[in-house]
């Protein structure tokens, strides 16, 4: 029965694996039939050369984010912070409200155009989420699960560690998911402020009324985005451990 | 052993001071199980974290085995003594093997013993390890669970464990089961074992001696018995209950207070019988098989004066009772089937003695001479 049960759950995640390559396919295809890759042929050279700088902006402006949020949540979650998290909280929530592209802007108000402040501007959209996940996960760990963790002589860094991270961990994995997805959805705005990226083939094609252009741009961020995110959901998927992973 | 002496806790400012606990004395033996009984507010539960620092004393003095634990710091101390909470608190992200070894291993245990030690305490739960010891806590019931959860808290082999309310969350049905599963298991264990209830049934079934707490305070600290039987106060009378004489029949075992009758074969004269019933102060003769089980009954004066043999006159018997239940459950047959004294047998069946509803009211009364007397 047990054998039975886990057949079930291989199966169901091998059908999400299908349901995901299959969307990949289906854009893929759709791109063909429409013929659309002759239109976007002339601009190879220069979506290779964009995706490269866009995937960088990315996975830099992601990375940071994460390295940054999560240590950050972890903080504010501590029982030392109780009294001043909340009002911090309120700040990131506020922060989320501003649209992303007037954190682009308010970005090069401050540093100028070029890589810096698209990255910063980038690194800010995609913190917030990261942030309240990490916190508000952390904080919603059963406090008898801390209770049971102290009683049997964890020291708070081994609590933290073995108990609280790991069963806030799924939630955390998507406060990741939800920040990249902003993330390469708003990474296209960079080039308004000098970053690069294929938004420089959206938004010139936009200007030129060039649909080849302008698709050549549009058809690889949407193929990125759905990339990113199907390789988040298999993160989420194997490195949550089973026991609190739902999808398992 | 667990000795506290002048253990106070107070909580808040000067000018509104609450207090948890009071100057608590107690000492729990080696090897007993000592039960912290009272309403919700009463200290019992602060008295318990303070134990193991979950709260901290504000004066006062614990002794482990003798030794002041204040010499001690939090880590080690948790570690040498076993938890178990209501909620079980088992950590999802971990199997059930993960679950059991963690204070092994922080111990220094390597890993082979640890788990060595997990398979043999699920063991001794009645739960397979195969099937088990890889489970996430989810893929198991809620008494499964909390079994995981008593082993865990057992497997470093702490000589002292704190249970607050652990089966407090549990069927009524389960809770039985789990709880005389605990009972043999202490039995070999002899641990000492601090545990808090609010349930005067559990205490009186669990305990070696029952604190009774109000407002912080111990109102008495005295074997289930006693406590049962003479209640210090109005309170602790109250709190356990005015079927308190009843509970006591949890205490006694049937063979405790059982008596000898005539067991005779169905083909003895009424007349031979009678003169058995009569030396052994019985007021039945028990009819019973080539194997000694007993199969019906006579009352003693249908005997005068009849003819035949037994067999003539004996009444089925209506109903057996093992002689090692307790008390409550006799006396419960006896109401079920409107008997004056219910027979008892052995663990072979055979005829053990009868049980009279005298001897019963004598065994509550002579216990308690103090409440006869009143």
């Amino acid at each position: 029965m047990t054998r039975a049960v886990a057949m079930a759950t291989a199966s169901g995640l091998g059908a999400q694996v299908a349901w995901r390559l299959l969307a990949l396919a289906a854009v893929v295809a759709l791109v063909l039939w429409t013929g659309l890759d002759e239109q976007i042929s002339p601009y190879w050279e220069d979506i290779l050369y964009l995706t490269r700088q866009h995937v960088v902006l990315v996975a830099a402006s992601g990375g940071a984010a994460i390295l940054a949020g999560i240590p950050i949540g972890v903080w504010l979650s501590r029982p030392g912070m109780a009294r001043h998290a909340e009002t911090v909280m309120q700040v990131f929530n506020i922060g989320t409200t501003i649209p992303t592209l007037a954190v682009i802007a308010l970005s090069m108000t401050l540093l100028g155009i070029g890589f810096a402040p698209a990255f910063f501007g980038l690194f800010v959209a995609s913190l917030l989420p990261i942030v309240r996940n990490t916190y508000t996960g952390l904080l919603a760990v059963p406090a008898h699960l801390k209770e049971a963790a102290t009683g049997m002589g964890m020291t708070p860094r081994q609590i933290l560690w073995r108990v609280e991270l790991p069963n806030a961990l799924y939630v955390i994995f998507s406060g990741v998911r939800t920040a990249l997805a902003i993330n390469v959805g708003t990474t296209p705005l960079a080039f308004l402020i000098g970053g690069g990226g294929l938004g420089e083939l959206i938004f010139t094609g936009i200007d030129l009324m060039d649909t080849g252009m302008l698709l050549a741009g549009a058809v690889p961020t949407a193929m990125l985005a759905v990339l990113v995110d199907f390789a988040m959901a298999q993160a989420q998927l194997t490195l949550v451990p089973k026991g609190v992973n739902p999808l398992r | 052993m667990i000795q506290l002496e002048d253990l106070t806790k107070t909580f808040g400012a000067a000018n509104r001071l609450v207090v948890a606990a009071d100057r608590i004395n107690m000492t729990v033996p080696s090897g007993e199980i000592c039960v912290l009984l009272g309403p919700s507010g009463c200290g019992k539960t602060t008295t318990l974290k303070m134990v193991n620092r979950l709260v901290r004393p504000t004066s006062g003095r614990i002794l482990i085995n003798g030794e002041d634990t204040s010499g001690l710091d939090d880590i080690a101390l948790r570690r040498q003594i076993g938890y178990v909470i209501q909620q079980i608190g088992l950590f999802p992200n971990m199997t059930v093997e993960e679950n059991i070894c963690v204070v092994p291993r922080m111990l220094g245990w390597d890993a082979g013993r640890a788990k060595a030690r997990a398979a043999e305490l699920i063991d001794l739960v009645g739960l397979d390890p195969h099937q088990f010891l890889r489970r996430y806590p989810k893929e198991l019931s809620g008494g499964q669970q909390q079994r995981i959860g008593v082993i865990r808290a057992l497997a470093a082999d702490p000589p002292v464990m704190l249970m607050d309310e652990p089966f407090g969350a549990i069927d009524p049905i389960n809770r039985e089961i789990i709880q005389n599963e605990f009972l043999k298991m202490q039995a070999e264990l002899k641990k000492t074992i601090m545990f808090v209830s609010h349930d005067i049934d559990e205490a009186v079934k669990m305990a070696d001696k029952i604190a009774i707490f109000r407002g912080g305070r111990i109102e008495q600290y005295d074997t289930p018995d006693r406590i049962l039987a003479r209640p210090a106060n109005d309170f602790v009378a109250n709190f356990v209950g005015a079927d308190r004489t009843l509970k006591r029949l949890r205490l006694i075992d049937a063979r405790q207070v059982a008596q000898d009758a005539p067991a005779l074969p169905a083909e003895t004269a009424p007349q031979e019988a009678a003169r058995l019933a009569l030396a052994a102060g019985a007021p039945v003769v028990v009819v019973v098989d080539a194997a000694r089980r007993p199969v019906g009954y006579v009352p003693a004066e249908a005997l005068a004066g009849a003819r035949g043999t037994l067999s003539g006159l004996a009444q089925p018997m209506p109903v057996t009772m093992p002689a090692q239940c307790d008390l409550r459950a006799v006396v419960s047959e006896m109401f079920t089937h409107d008997m004056r004294w219910l027979a008892c047998t052995d663990a072979e069946g055979r005829f053990a003695g009868i049980v009279t509803q005298r001897a019963v009211t004598a065994a509550l009364s002579e216990a308690a001479p103090a409440v006869a007397a009143q």
